[in-house]
């Protein structure tokens, strides 16, 4: 098997450094929005200067390079284990360039390990077995700022009137976003993840954050719900940062699950502006980046 | 936007008021969890006893504060092998985290201002009345932005607390930054959670 740590540094790089294009266009379009002289717009205004700054330089985003999670796609009898190994030692050397901030703290002993490796949990990567022969392998860069404003509900919540249906999601996604407020540094893109188990639950809520901006969920009813929570969270005039203004939430993205007879869980996972996800795709012996 | 560089005085402060765009120069420390958790039990309760060189850096830290900043921010920094440091990415880090230390360490070193991102709550919000000083919001993610106005690492304290936690000696220029909460009681925090919170009452009802 073909060793790729060069190329999945690569990607490391790419994903700290330059944030994609759909997510740049989106944050332009609000800084239009924002009245001249605000501190909504003036706020914006140095988000982009820095979405530049940063791809120019190769020079992280965001210093918080958050949790790395990784998806990986890979055709029938590829080792993982190796795979593994490569993403790891990727990962410890983008962080000896300064692509990426060493975020490992081992939470018993307080320790950070110095070269953003902890146990088997850090980085996050989730195996895929696919049909075909394409490798691919994605990665979001999730910051710890806006996953501690993250929230799970256990449907029905009555200090807010929430049913176990959708009219109750909607109230409770429209909680999360005021408990929010700006401290996940808003304005954020809203991954919702309705039933499974609490762990699935919060998993599917992230996953779900990897599709492009605006991509609606197929089922109407839901997509319909998902415009709706990014045009009624807006009305709260939280702004970005929380200095009040237009724009607070840039999309939401809905994703149903199984779930068992007692249980309801709505999980709502809240990303920052700093949304960076990459792809990579290996084809034989082409490396395809997005 | 106004132009204020460290070490600022009591009347500079008064003037400033929630809503004014800041462009900060001068030096000022970094600091965030550990370094709050260590100043208040070692210098301020005193519930810890001075370990290593706790005193030593007590002493620098007093002079340097004195009418500075604290940056709650834990940067990427090169040069980390050859002690030729260099910021390369340094946004503000959440602040309400050190809401339980900020208004006693204001004081303590007379601090007059603290820059951070997320807002403070109503303790911190008395300290600023109180010492006077104000929270300066930071851009949250505005990382290398916020760099490139770091224009001289001086050099970093306890290091042994990791490079995010530990205390850098930094001198910027023009580095961008909102009033949002100001000496007088002003809090753009408290004004925006209250209206949003009008209106997701609306929106629950309807
Ligand atoms: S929430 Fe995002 S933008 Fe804000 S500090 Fe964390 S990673 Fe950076």
């Amino acid at each position: 098997m073909r060793d790729l740590t060069n190329e999945i540094l690569e990607l490391i790089r790419r994903t700290s450094s330059s944030l994609p294009p759909d997510v740049e266009k989106r944050l332009r379009e609000s800084f239009e929005k924002e009245q001249p002289g605000s501190s909504a717009r003036g706020a914006f205004e140095t988000i982009l200067k820095n979405i530049e700054i940063s791809r120019a330089n190769s020079t992280p985003i965001c210093q918080d390079t958050g949790t790395p999670i990784f998806y990986v796609h890979y055709p029938v009898g590829l080792s993982t284990i190796k795979l593994k190994g490569q993403i790891r030692s990727a990962l410890a050397e983008a962080t000896k360039r300064s692509y990426m901030r060493p975020n490992a703290v081992d939470a018993i002993y307080d320790k950070n390990t110095g070269n953003n490796l902890g146990g088997d949990d850090f980085p996050y990567v989730h195996f895929e077995e696919v049909e075909g022969d394409d490798l691919t392998i994605e990665l979001m860069l999730k910051g710890g700022g806006c996953e501690n404003v993250g929230r799970q509900y256990s449907l029905p919540d009555n200090s807010i009137g929430a049913g176990r249906d959708l009219a109750g999601v909607r109230k409770v996604v429209l909680d999360a976003v005021h408990k929010a407020q700006g401290q996940g540094c808003a304005p954020g893109i809203l991954g919702v993840s309705i039933g499974g188990d609490r762990g699935s639950s919060y998993i599917k809520s992230k996953e779900v954050l990897f599709s492009e901006m605006g991509t609606r969920n197929a089922d109407p009813k839901i997509a319909e719900l998902e415009e709706r929570l990014t045009s009624e969270a807006n009305e709260m005039g939280i702004g970005p940062m929380g200095f009040g203004g237009a724009t607070t939430i840039l999309d939401t993205k809905i994703v149903g699950l199984s779930r068992l007879p007692a249980s309801y869980f709505v999980s709502v996972s809240y990303m920052c502006w700093a949304y960076r996800r990459r792809k990579m795709t290996v084809k034989g012996e082409e490396v395809i980046y997005d | 936007m106004k132009q204020i560089t460290t070490p600022i005085t009591d009347d500079v402060i008064r003037d400033l008021k929630v809503g004014d765009a800041v462009a900060l120069s001068g030096m000022l420390v970094t600091g965030r969890d550990a370094v709050h958790k260590w100043m208040i039990e070692t210098f301020i309760k005193k519930t810890r006893e001075p370990q290593g060189d706790d005193l030593q850096v007590y002493e620098e830290l007093k002079k340097l504060l004195n009418g500075s900043v604290i940056y709650h921010c834990g940067p990427v920094v090169s040069g980390l092998d050859t002690k030729e440091y260099k910021f390369v990415a340094a946004g503000p880090t959440t602040s309400i985290r050190e809401e339980p230390y900020q208004a006693d360490v204001m004081k303590h070193f007379n601090l007059k201002g603290v820059i951070g991102k997320g807002g403070m709550g109503a303790k911190t919000l008395k300290g600023c009345e109180e010492t006077p000083a104000v929270y300066f919001h930071a851009i949250g993610g505005a990382a290398s932005y916020i760099a490139q106005t770091v224009t001289k690492v001086h050099g970093v304290f306890k290091l042994d607390f990791g490079v995010p936690e530990a205390i850098w000696v930094i001198e910027v220029k023009e580095f961008p930054v909102v009033v949002t909460m100001d000496s007088h009681g002003g809090s753009q925090h408290a004004v925006i959670e209250a209206s949003s919170k009008k209106i997701l009452e609306d929106l629950l009802a309807r």
